[in-house]
């Protein structure tokens, strides 16, 4: 076994400098490494760009990072719950890259698996394609995606072991999986860090070997965006 | 009478099949679930990463991990299961989900689709709609036949930044259920007691009209 952990969030942010590339799990506040957020607040790193599929809200996720102005660009599929966010964008304060968000994925999936490119329907004829290579495959228009490049992958998982393995819980599991391995460092946040041996095999969703850092977070508040209910009968 | 967006998803759930594997946009697609019929076999998929979606969580067993893509609280059906992100695409790109239901702001007469973007004023985000209605063989477009300023949005060209070109083939407004096919729109049922020339004078492009036009039945 190849011991990944290490003791708490500011060993697993080492190394991390001003202007780098991060990748953020989760899907609008579900799943999101809520530990690293806030050590990136904590470090204050500055100009950083972030690849997330949405930038968190006013208060909570990415929108603590977009408050103090450390995000110089970001990389999302949908950004609609932040009013920071979209004063930002629109005064061209912050840079952004909005792009499909299976692309996202697959961008991410790509750059974990060593795939330097790949080709998708998704975007053609819209301003998405422009400047991006393009080409017919059986009678269907596809546009030329690249992997990401990133410094670092933070993510956030329900279990995971000293190895570095990973289980996800529910809908949390999202962009989470695919980051793993994307980028030069992936720093793993647990809601539970067990011993080696104690998670099943089978039921592995990510092997450690896509995890450099795993840490037992703490103190998550798991906040709901949307709370739908239905009466009880 | 034009329909209320209830009716709207209630004529749409008509077209759910046996079988299907089913993609809800926000907004009325949503709604369209609460309307299939339960003697046949209907998965919803929402693509944050739930194939068996089921209804909102009863109050108090809300769970932050389990929403859909809207962001809302849901609940996980019996043979439910959950993924990461790129294999819900590949689901949708790889054409295993049947039909996609999404809402518009405009549709043009050759089925290019317009939903995501007002330059300098509403700038959210594509999320997953670039992606669905480029890979889906099925999609219909449920929403209201003119905008708010009473302004058409089925046109001959969209105006606003496209989400996919050439991918829409039918649609479903308060006022009717159209066809698009052959560079034009052509419609297929009206709205109880909506006439062919409301439906006309609310197209801006062009509107072919075949024999007698049926009312929508529910």
């Amino acid at each position: 076994m190849i011991n990944k952990t290490v003791s708490n969030v500011e060993k697993a942010c080492e190394g991390i400098k001003d202007s780098m590339t991060l990748m953020l799990g989760g899907f609008g506040l579900s799943g999101i490494p809520e530990n690293a957020i806030n050590e990136l607040v904590k470090r204050n790193v500055q100009d950083v760009t972030c690849i997330s599929n949405n930038a968190g809200v006013d208060d909570f996720g990415l929108g603590l990072l977009l408050r103090k102005h450390q995000i110089k660009k970001m990389v999302s599929s949908y950004v609609g719950e932040n009013k920071e966010f979209e004063r930002q964008m629109l005064s061209g304060e912050m840079e952004v890259e909005l792009i499909p968000q299976g692309t996202l994925a697959q961008r991410c999936q790509a750059a974990q698996s060593g795939i330097p490119a790949f080709f998708t329907p998704a975007g053609y004829g819209t301003e998405v394609a422009e400047g991006k290579e393009t080409r017919e495959f059986d009678g269907k228009m596809h546009v030329m995606e690249r992997a990401f490049k990133a410094d670092f992958a933070f993510v956030k998982a329900w279990k995971g072991d000293e190895a570095g393995n990973l289980i996800f819980k529910g809908t949390a599991r999202n962009f989470n999986a695919n980051m793993c391995g994307a980028a030069k460092i992936t720093v793993a946040e647990v809601e539970e860090l067990v011993p080696a041996g104690e998670l099943d095999p089978n039921q592995i969703h990510i092997p450690g070997i896509f995890v450099q850092r795993i840490f037992q977070g703490k103190d998550y508040e798991k906040r709901i965006e949307q709370r739908t209910v239905r009466p009880k009968k | 009478m034009s329909l209320s967006k209830e009716q709207i998803a209630q004529r749409i759930a008509k077209e759910v099949k046996d079988g299907y594997y089913v993609n809800l946009g926000i907004g009325i697609p949503t709604l369209v679930a609460n309307f299939v019929r339960d003697d046949i076999q209907v998965e919803f998929q929402s693509e944050n990463g739930i194939l068996g979606m089921g209804p909102f969580p009863f109050e108090g067993e809300e769970d932050p991990d389990l929403i859909n893509a809207g962001k809302q609280t849901i609940t996980a059906l019996p043979g439910a299961s959950f993924f990461d992100s790129a294999m819900s695409f590949s689901m949708i790109r790889g054409q295993h989900v049947d039909l996609t239901i999404l809402g518009s702001m405009e549709v043009a007469q050759n089925g290019n689709i317009a939903n995501w973007k007002i330059p300098g004023k509403m700038v959210k985000g594509m999320g997953g709609a670039m992606d669905l209605v480029a890979s889906a063989e099925n999609i219909i477009v449920a929403m209201m036949h003119t905008n708010r300023a009473g302004n058409s949005k089925l046109l001959k060209e969209c105006t606003l930044p496209l989400t996919g070109v050439e991918c829409v083939r039918k649609i479903v407004t308060n006022l009717a259920v159209l066809e698009v096919k052959d560079n034009a729109f052509h419609l297929l049922e009206r709205a109880p007691g909506v006439s062919i020339d409301e439906i006309k004078e609310a197209t801006e492009g062009d509107l072919i009209v075949n024999g007698d036009i049926p009312e929508m039945k529910f």
